[in-house]
């Protein structure tokens, strides 16, 4: 801190953006987007005052939620997207492996690092219902389609989290592999596998959720699932049978989180 | 370290006895879960519309290219609506955040006792609720429109700015704010000199990071009715105008390619 701050005038707090015409201009750029942002957005507020109403309808809805007039829909739903998420994780896992494997620097050679890596930026950067669609259009409607959606998303994420893992790994403990003699699978095996499973192992789990929650939506589009229930709850105005989904939804995804943070720990 | 006799010989093993069989019943129990659940999905499958499938992706690739660029005109408008609800929906996500997070970090926390627990359930069920659901049902609720997208982008993102911000309050060094306190300062005067200075490059990380994964959300909340890019996608596909709906993903495919590279450069100017 130099003299001159504790001079009569006082300290002041040092600003996060050091270059003074940066920091005026990033405040005038966010004002002038504002201005532009709200100005554009048209907003038809009769409608939404309208609206009001059906918002406390559906709040009012939650107590009690009714979980009875549409449970067997409702059950039914449910159970399919939980096979969805399981097909989808363990399938989309063992596919990202290789893919994972081949967009590693220090493991694959260069042709085939590019050419997973192209394939992972390609299949990160379609949202899941835009898959979605496809694949309806594809496979035809139903569960089918779904978890194709829901496996090609997950070799997008894992994918990438296992090459960047893999990337990162201590190169002494490799060698060491390598210096016994070690073929290629072995050394696979013996030198990369132990350092990067306890991570893929959690973010496995995460995934598993991940692939629940998207369950629950490409059903609006047709690809099976609660989706399909929650859409059709939404459409009649059935908001007691669809905060009845909701709550299974959060109750699931909660239940999910808990225990994947108990398995963590365990196997750490 | 597991070792095995055979013979008279000592051999290593990698695991001991009882490791491995946990691990192989492990094994075993998840691949019959897997066929069970195989079996279901097989079941609910039409299978002809599955084997067909090579003909429909050649047939749909014929139809849509090229893409139509003169359609490209039409395009903006709601180009602007997708970054508007992307950008609006983050704002308000972090504005709401930083008092939930607050309340949630454990060494901010006013009340550990009932603020904490309810901030939690706040970030949870916000969290797990998609952004599509959220688009589904504000548009039976205030009608549809771009201000049904910008309260579904917020809402969803609140649950996950608000745990990464108080993931990283907890992370602080105590020290400072200590440091801060026994000068004599109030508690507005704590967390504005000890604790924002040091949350706020994860907390400008959170935001950038969050923005970009929103630009991509709010591609497709136009197919429930919310406005952006989703409502032209929407119509070109039940009209079946394959050449639009090519030019509009290659559109998204820009829009996503940019946000990601600005998303990367911010982050690396502030880390």
């Amino acid at each position: 801190m130099s003299v001159a701050a504790t001079a009569p005038g006082g300290w002041r707090k040092p600003p996060v953006i050091k270059s003074a015409a940066l920091r005026w201009a990033i405040w005038i750029g966010a004002v002038v987007y504002l201005a532009a942002a709200f100005g554009t957005t048209e907003v038809n507020w009769s409608r939404v005052w309208e609206g009001l109403p059906r918002g406390a309808r559906f709040i009012s809805a939650f107590l009690p939620p009714d979980f009875t007039t549409r449970s067997s829909e409702i059950l039914e739903g449910m159970l399919e997207s939980l096979w969805m998420t399981v097909v989808a994780t363990a399938a989309g896992i063992v596919l990202a492996v290789p893919v994972g494997l081949g967009a590693a620097r220090n493991v694959a050679p260069a042709p085939v690092y590019y050419l997973c890596r192209a394939f992972l930026a390609v299949s990160r950067s379609f949202q899941e219902i835009i898959l979605a669609i496809f694949f309806v259009k594809f496979f035809g409607f139903g569960p089918f389609a779904g978890v194709v959606t829901l496996v090609v998303a997950t070799i997008g994420f894992y994918g990438k989290l296992l090459a960047e893992d893999i990337e990162d790994v201590d190169p002494a403990q490799a060698e060491a592999v390598h210096a016994t003699g070690a073929g290629w699978l072995q050394w696979i095996n013996y030198g990369i596998q132990p350092q990067v499973m306890p991570r893929m192992l959690g973010l496995a789990l995460y995934r598993l959720d991940i692939n629940f929650r998207e369950s629950a939506v490409v059903g609006i589009v047709g690809a099976g699932g609660i989706g399909a229930t929650l859409d059709t709850a939404f459409n009649r105005y059935e908001f007691d049978s669809a905060a009845a989904i909701l709550l299974i939804i959060i109750g699931l995804v909660m239940l999910m989180e808990y225990s994947s943070g108990f398995i963590r720990r365990w196997v750490q | 370290m597991p070792i095995a006799l055979r013979g008279k010989a000592k051999a290593w093993q990698r695991r001991d006895r009882r490791t491995q069989f946990a691990i192989w019943s492990l094994w075993l129990a998840g691949t019959a879960s897997f066929v069970f659940c195989c079996q279901f999905i097989a079941d609910k499958t039409i299978w002809p519309f599955v084997f067909d499938a090579p003909e429909q992706v050649a047939d749909l690739a014929v139809r849509m290219v090229p893409p139509d660029w003169t359609f490209i005109g039409v395009l903006w408008r709601p180009m602007w609506d997708t970054i508007n609800m992307a950008t609006l929906g983050t704002v308000m996500a972090i504005v709401l955040a930083v008092p939930i997070a607050y309340c949630a970090a454990r060494n901010t926390t006013p009340s550990a006792a009932v603020l904490r627990p309810i901030a939690i359930f706040v970030i949870v069920s916000t969290r797990s609720i998609n952004s599509l659901i959220w688009a589904l049902m504000l548009v039976t609720i205030i009608g549809p429109g771009v201000l049904a997208g910008i309260l579904a982008i917020g809402l969803r993102s609140i649950g996950f700015c608000a745990k990464l911000l108080y993931e990283a309050i907890e992370e602080i060094d105590e020290h400072q704010v200590e440091a801060v306190r026994a000068m004599g300062a109030s508690a507005p005067q704590v967390a504005a000199y000890g604790i924002v200075p040091q949350v706020m490059p994860a907390f400008a990380g959170i935001s950038v990071f969050r923005w970009d994964i929103n630009i991509r959300e709010s591609t497709v909340l136009g197919l429930v009715g919310a406005g952006g890019i989703g409502l032209p996608l929407n119509a070109a596909i039940t009209t079946l105008a394959w050449t639009k709906v090519s030019l509009i993903l290659l559109v998204i495919l820009a829009s996503v390619v940019v946000s990601e590279w600005i998303s990367a450069k911010v982050r690396r100017a502030i880390i």
